[in-house]
């Protein structure tokens, strides 16, 4: 598509394999999803050494999208930039429709066939994650294989309105096995937790027979993180297992502890600081034993602002 | 009286706040004015004022509560943003929100339980920066039959009927609609800028409604009141996106009857001095819509017509 002044508007994708079309991995959709496009252009190097080595399955292709949105990475904006639509808000999109429309629709049309998807995904909360995939509860979704990628945790939700114009929830209808992979971070790269999360894709791959062996040896154990991406029957976290920390109050945001970190009841997660005085206005502490799913990477917080989300410890069996 | 809806701190030094303007006479119905949950669109800013000082310089003609809510996004408005700054979220798409929520969660369910139990909400939005829109209510079928009558009432020149969206659920006009509040949207000329005229006929039109709801004693100048076009049945608009990218350039207004194949302006570029694009009428109809920002994407609206030429 041509822009009125700038380069073309083009979306790249990688294929590996031939034959049926197999696993769709889609990258940035946001213009501040750097870890996003950075898992995705390393499975780009990945798959093409597979490819060349022989260890892609028969009759399978596997297609890689690293970057919906080069438009808006460029110019640092997260969302289009002309509307401040966002794409990941129009599918299955319209071709005869607006502009993020017409991407959406463009890029579904390439993508709803597969019968496997992964989409990098981000949260709209500034923070960091534990590395896991989370599906959108729609009746289609198979937990069976989310297991495939190891992780020892998958987080499941029920739909809300604004779903339906998901990606994720598009492909689950269009009868794409879709999963939301969360790299970790999201403006920001991390080596450690996009080996993760790399690695978790070749161990699904792998599982589900789309590679002949094992594409990437080296399972990294990450040094403070305490993650190991080779787990068969991981916890399956819901709103029941999952404890919300909000800030009391609002202030300067000094975060002591970081996401996969085992926490004790009355461990120090966080102190607001009254941002003139100095002073500490609250003291976060962990409300129980758990492993620190989410937490807030800003530096400052605003009054409510969710702060951290904690796996309780005793509900893993 | 000003009333503060909600109150949360910001992290320097700053309360955040949503305040409204409560006048109470009598024991009438109670309505709502309420606006500027986009930042971009500014008209609701001057029908509140015109209907704050209307009731409060003339408050022995009022027989029960109106209440003006003129920012339901105070960051947007006052830094020229269409969402809520640092949030980077649309504040018409987490209603009815969530007192356990985040900020902008709470603030959203705050605002939705103080409107809760009015009889009448009107929200007040403009079009964006984009388009230029003919004065119009949009209502879902669902909630035709309450709102239409309302909608007449304002003498709103334009009635569009359209199929509820599912991501539509998270408005306030919705969450309202569905748990027994009636709200009524109001979308006005363009984005970013003020017509007059335009809100004067609003305030006559809502001044209509209060009149006939019985909260005000004065009825407005009935030749004020104009008829509505009421835009229904399946598949009612046609919608024209551009072509190709480049400078949307036109003469025409919207506001009128355009007819097949006539021109609706051009796409061109700059650097070549060519047309890139004609762009043409697809249909006989009424033109309520037109592109008022130039620069274009592929896809981008540049005009929607009713097609229906019979009222
Ligand atoms: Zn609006």
């Amino acid at each position: 598509m041509p822009s009125p002044y700038r380069d073309d508007f083009r979306i790249k994708a990688y294929t590996f394999g031939e034959g049926e079309k197999t696993l769709c991995i889609v990258g940035s959709m946001r213009g501040d999803e750097m870890q996003q496009q950075y898992v995705a252009s390393r499975m780009v190097a990945i798959l093409k050494a597979a490819e060349e080595d022989g260890h892609i399955a028969n009759n399978v292709s596997i297609t890689v999208i690293p970057c919906v949105n080069p438009s808006s990475i460029n110019i640092e904006k997260r969302f289009w930039a002309l509307d401040g639509t966002d794409i990941n808000r129009m599918f299955p999109g319209y071709d005869q429709g607006e502009t993020t429309q017409r991407i959406a629709a463009g890029l579904f049309e390439f993508i709803k066939d597969f019968k496997f998807g992964i989409q990098l995904a981000s949260y709209y909360l500034p923070g960091n994650f534990l590395p896991h995939v989370r599906m959108i509860h729609t009746g289609f979704e198979d937990i069976d294989d989310s297991r495939l990628f190891g992780f020892p945790y998958i987080a499941i939700r029920q739909p809300e309105p604004f779903d339906t114009v998901l990606l994720n929830y598009n492909w689950q209808i269009w009868e794409t096995q879709a999963f939301s992979l969360y790299a970790g971070t999201t403006d920001v790269i991390d080596h450690e937790m996009a080996d993760i999360s790399i690695d978790a894709i070749c161990r699904f791959m792998l599982k589900k027979g789309f590679t002949n062996s094992s594409i990437r040896s080296s399972i990294s154990k990450g040094g403070n993180i305490n993650i190991n991406v080779d787990v068969d029957d991981p916890t399956v976290i819901t709103q029941d297992n999952l404890i919300s920390i909000q800030a009391p109050h609002a202030g300067l945001f000094l975060l002591n502890c970081t996401p996969g970190q085992e926490v004790k009841k009355g461990d120090i997660l966080a102190r607001i600081m009254h941002p003139y005085e100095g002073v500490e206005i609250s003291c976060i502490k962990a409300p129980c034993d758990g492993i620190i799913f989410f937490a807030r990477n800003k530096s400052i917080t605003f009054q409510n602002t969710l702060l951290f989300r904690i796996i309780i410890a005793n509900s893993e069996q | 009286m000003i009333q503060n809806v909600t109150s949360l701190e910001m992290p320097v030094d700053e309360e955040f706040r949503i305040v409204k303007n409560h006048m109470t006479r009598g024991k009438g119905k109670r309505i709502c004015i309420v606006t500027g949950t986009h930042g971009d669109e500014l008209e609701g800013q001057f029908v509140c004022y015109l209907i704050a000082k209307m009731v409060s310089e003339n408050k022995q003609k009022l027989n029960g509560t109106v209440d003006i809510y003129p920012a339901l996004n105070p960051l947007g408005i006052d830094t020229m943003q269409r969402g809520v700054p640092a949030f980077d979220i649309d504040m018409n798409r987490i209603f009815p929100g969530n007192s356990r929520g985040s900020m902008i969660e709470k603030v959203a369910h705050d605002i939705y339980t103080d409107l809760s139990g009015a009889d009448l909400v009107v929200d007040i939005h403009s079009s964006n920066i984009f388009l230029r829109e003919v004065p119009q209510v949009r209502i879902s079928e669902m909630t035709a039959s309450t709102l239409v009558p309302y909608a007449k009432m304002m003498g709103i020149d334009f009635i569009w009927i359209h199929q509820a969206a599912t991501v539509l659920e998270s408005t306030l006009a919705h969450s309202l609609n569905s748990t027994g509040t009636p709200c009524i949207v109001a979308e006005l000329a363009v984005g970013g800028r003020i017509s007059h005229s335009m809100c004067q006929r609003l305030v006559d039109g809502i001044q209509n409604i209060m009149y006939n709801m019985g909260i005000w004693s004065e009825q407005p100048d009935p030749s004020k009141i104009g008829e509505s076009i009421v835009c229904e049945g399946a598949d009612p608009v046609a919608f024209i996106n551009a072509q190709t990218s480049g400078v949307f350039i036109t003469d025409i207004h919207n506001d009128m009857n355009v007819s097949k194949g006539q021109s609706i302006g051009q796409i061109i570029s700059p650097l070549t001095g060519k047309v890139l694009s004609e762009v043409t009428s697809p249909c006989d109809g009424f033109l309520f819509t037109i592109r008022a920002y130039p620069i274009v994407y592929e896809g981008s609206l540049l005009g929607r017509i009713y097609k229906d030429t019979t009222y």
